[in-house]
């Protein structure tokens, strides 16, 4: 039987890019008893600010209790669900499938060609394919490959950005890149 | 000017304005220690735990509206502090604690009293630091402070390793703005909600203010008083919200909640509209979430959003510091009367009345009869700080306060042994106030310690023990729901007037209502601190209580005269 897939909210958050500010985001979904899906962490075209992608399961949590809370925390600078506006959103995943046969060969590349999917590596006994999609797209995906024999895989997690002009940006300069170990204030971020 | 990483420390709370910090000494905060003899201006408490110094640093702040300050040492010094920092949290208490932590070169090794504090307080802080950089010191203490005492207010811990503190480099003071980009204020509220919440308050017939801490942080007594009594409401008050209007005025009913008044809680549950003023819900407010208001509109406003539709589904919520929104709010409130309401909470008081334990005759000494005539003979006017139990619910409803900030308990964590430091903290925030420290004897003995520390200080407290000999609010609990199997609540207690004695505290037992108001003259007398042991009835119930999760019109109360059990 066919299940029905529960819709996904997901926020984004820009955070300072310090040591800890992870573990903070972690800790209050922990202590909140938040049900995160995913959670992506990366850098921006900013140095001191890092960009989280959070999706979580819309039947099991309002996302606006997550934002509200993340709000909260000192490091956020920013938060926005994004699900609630036009939006693109990616998940990327390393599929190493046995490829051991022409007959399987011939279906990974079948299969790769009706998605955003490629062979990126291959051997006489697995390849590597890489799928770059929605999320629900990824997960097609792998149903997919699954029958011909998964062996090991990683995702990175959704990514996402609204669309058009609604930039989700600080205008937040510390006035000397950020170079401290600490996860402390950030003295050259300030005038003397 | 060369300065080393301690001096620093103490630099930067001096222009904080610290005038007294409350704490314990160790290895890794000793530099900290030494430099505190360059600056005398800073009066340094010497406690005997270091949970006290934080429960100080907390009374302090609660007294005086101002960040409360307690410093330990790495490892036990700091985990010593958590239950206090959990305790600030949980009451929005500005708080700042300076711990020392292991030099940076050995963080991580399992040196000696090594304790990752910063990881451990991460979820009972609203913000804090470790300090990596000798040069940050500075921006960081402000910042701490800034956080502590701005917006919804909290503790913040600033871990300093013991390097940091010796480090010494060119000070320089940072003045102007701080930079905190993911810090915000709360904006400018939006007209609309204005005008939707407007919109509920004139068209109800049977509204209810909820009046909680948010009005005493946000100092908006004045505006709450004027909505209140120009459109004619109802007020209702949370633990942490009493004196917020005074107890006396005509239309406050008093504490609402699990052992709030009778009328509050009838008055929620019947009311057409709530209009909750910087109070967050609490499940001991509540009761029963499904079955809560049910008839209600709600309006909410407070300061912090997430509380915002958390617990109760509101019709209007506005985010905001309480006294800006109210005074946009205030201009368009129209005069309003609702003499029906009025009239029938009157008759749910009148009810009360008849079942009062007061206006019975009881030939017992009872705890809520000392709290009433404490309240007499202090002409209602002390500050009291009280522990956690069945003393601390009599005060709520037999000790009415006129002015605001003359209540300091633990609301949200219930901290037992929160007593007796915090009203020594108080003190010092609020010395010319008369501090009465009202106590139950099991929470007294978790930080009894503390007496020796009034009275290395001279602190002129009153301490008021309410010795029932038994864990008396778990009692409670077990007569009512465990079928009165009393495990584990009967207690052995010292003599507690030998043992202020022995501390140097002049001491009197009270077993008889008359002497009472002798022994609040006795206390008066003595300067610095003193102690009164009120032996009182041991199996006292504390009425009306609203058990665990039932409705919240659901209350257990005490039968009329000659109606029996
Ligand atoms: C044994 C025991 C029994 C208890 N029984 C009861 C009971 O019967 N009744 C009862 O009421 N409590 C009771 N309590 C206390 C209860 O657990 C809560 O601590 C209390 O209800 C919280 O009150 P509050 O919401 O007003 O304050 P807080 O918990 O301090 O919340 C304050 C709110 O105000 C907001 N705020 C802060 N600053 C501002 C500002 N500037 N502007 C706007 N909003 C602001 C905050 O964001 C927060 O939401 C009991 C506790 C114990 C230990
Ligand atoms: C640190 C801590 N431990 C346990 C409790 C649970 N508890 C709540 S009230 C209470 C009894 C308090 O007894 P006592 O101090 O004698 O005061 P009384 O209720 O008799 O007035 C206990 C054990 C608590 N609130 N705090």
């Amino acid at each position: 039987m066919e299940q029905q897939k529960p819709k996904k909210h997901i926020l984004v958050a820009l955070v300072e890019n310090k040591p800890g500010v992870l573990n903070r985001v972690a800790s209050l979904f922990r202590r909140r008893n938040f049900n995160v899906d995913s959670l992506t962490v990366g850098r921006t075209h900013k140095p001191h600010i890092s960009r989280m992608t959070i999706t979580v399961d819309s039947a099991r949590m309002d996302p606006r209790r997550i934002a509200t809370n993340l709000f909260k925390l000192i490091n956020v600078i920013d938060v926005a669900v994004v699900s609630q506006e036009p939006h693109v959103s990616r998940d990327l995943a390393l599929v190493k499938v046995r490829a051991n046969d022409a007959e399987s060969r011939n279906s990974l590349t079948l299969i790769c060609e009706r998605y955003p999917a490629r062979i990126v590596d291959i051997g006489p006994d697995v390849a590597i394919l890489e799928i770059v999609g929605q999320e629900e797209q990824v997960e097609e995906f792998i149903e997919q490959v699954k029958p011909l024999g998964i062996v090991e895989m990683v995702r990175t997690g959704v990514v996402a950005m609204g669309r058009g002009t609604r930039i989700l940006d600080s205008a937040y300069e510390p006035v000397v890149p950020v170079t401290s170990n600490g996860n402390g204030a950030n003295y050259q971020q300030y005038s003397v | 000017m060369l300065l080393s990483g301690a001096e620093i420390i103490m630099e930067c709370l001096l222009r904080e304005g610290v005038e007294v910090m409350f704490g314990y000494p160790g290895g890794a905060i000793l530099p900290t220690y030494d430099a505190m003899t360059k600056y005398p201006q800073i009066h340094h408490v010497l406690v005997r735990h270091e949970q006290g110094a934080g429960h100080m640093a907390d009374g302090y702040a609660r007294a005086t509206g101002k960040v409360g300050v307690a410093i330990a040492t790495s490892g036990p010094g700091a985990t010593n502090l958590v239950t206090a920092i959990a305790t600030a949290m949980m009451d929005s208490s500005p708080i700042v604690c300076i711990t020392g932590q292991v030099p940076r070169g050995s963080i991580g090794t399992d040196a000696f009293q090594e304790t990752d504090v910063t990881g451990v307080t991460l979820p009972v802080t609203k913000h804090n630091y470790l300090v990596m950089d000798v040069h940050e010191l500075p921006y960081i203490i402000r910042e701490a402070f800034h956080i502590a005492r701005t917006g919804r207010p909290g503790p913040v811990l600033i871990d300093v390793p013991k390097d940091v503190q010796n480090e010494k480099i060119e000070f320089v003071y940072p003045e102007g703005e701080l930079t905190l980009p993911g810090y915000h204020p709360p904006k400018e509220t939006d007209h609309k909600d204005i005008e939707a919440a407007l919109e509920l308050i004139h068209s109800s017939e049977r509204p209810i203010i909820l009046a909680g801490h948010g009005i005493l942080m946000s100092g908006a007594m004045q505006e709450v008083r004027e909505l209140a009594e120009r459109a004619q409401i109802p007020v209702a008050l949370t633990l942490l919200g009493k004196g917020a209007m005074p107890e006396d005025h005509p239309l406050v009913i008093g504490m609402m909640g699990m052992h709030g008044e009778a009328a509050s809680n009838y008055a929620i549950q019947e009311a057409d509209l709530l209009i909750a003023l910087g109070m967050r819900f609490d499940d001991r407010v509540t009761g029963n979430l499904n079955t809560y208001a049910r008839k209600a509109k709600k309006i909410h406003i407070d300061i912090d959003p997430s509380e915002i539709n958390k617990n109760v589904k509101v019709d209007v919520g506005i985010c905001g510091d309480l006294r800006a929104v109210l005074t946009q709010l205030l201009p368009h409130v129209a005069s309003m009367s609702h003499p029906e309401w009025l009239n029938r909470i009157r008759d749910w008081q009148e009810d009360s009345d008849e079942r009062d334990i007061l206006n019975q005759q009881v030939d017992k000494l009872l705890g809520a009869q000392v709290i009433n005539d404490l309240w007499k003979f202090t002409g209602g006017d002390a500050i009291t700080v009280t522990d956690v139990g069945q003393h601390q619910m009599l005060e709520a409803q037999y000790y009415p306060h006129k002015r605001p900030a003359t209540l300091i308990t633990s609301g949200g964590l219930g901290t037992m042994g929160f007593g007796l430091p915090a009203a020594i903290g108080a003190k010092f925030g609020r010395p010319d106030e008369e501090v009465w420290a009202i106590v139950g004897d099991g929470g007294f003995q978790m930080t009894l310690c503390e007496l020796a520390t009034a009275k290395q200080e001279n602190v002129d407290i009153n301490i008021a023990i309410i010795n029932n000999a038994f864990l008396g609010m778990v009692r409670q609990w077990q007569e009512f729901f465990y079928e009165e199997r009393y495990q584990a609540t009967p207690m052995f207690n010292p003599d507690f007037v030998r043992l202020a004695e022995a501390y140097g505290i002049p001491a009197m037992r009270v077993t008889s209502r008359d002497q009472i108001e002798e022994s609040v003259q006795f206390a008066r007398s003595v300067k610095g601190p003193a102690l009164v042991e009120y032996v009182v009835e041991k199996e006292e119930i504390v009425y009306p209580m609203v058990p665990a999760g039932a409705d919240l019109d659901a209350m257990m109360r005490r039968p009329k005269p000659g109606e029996g059990k």
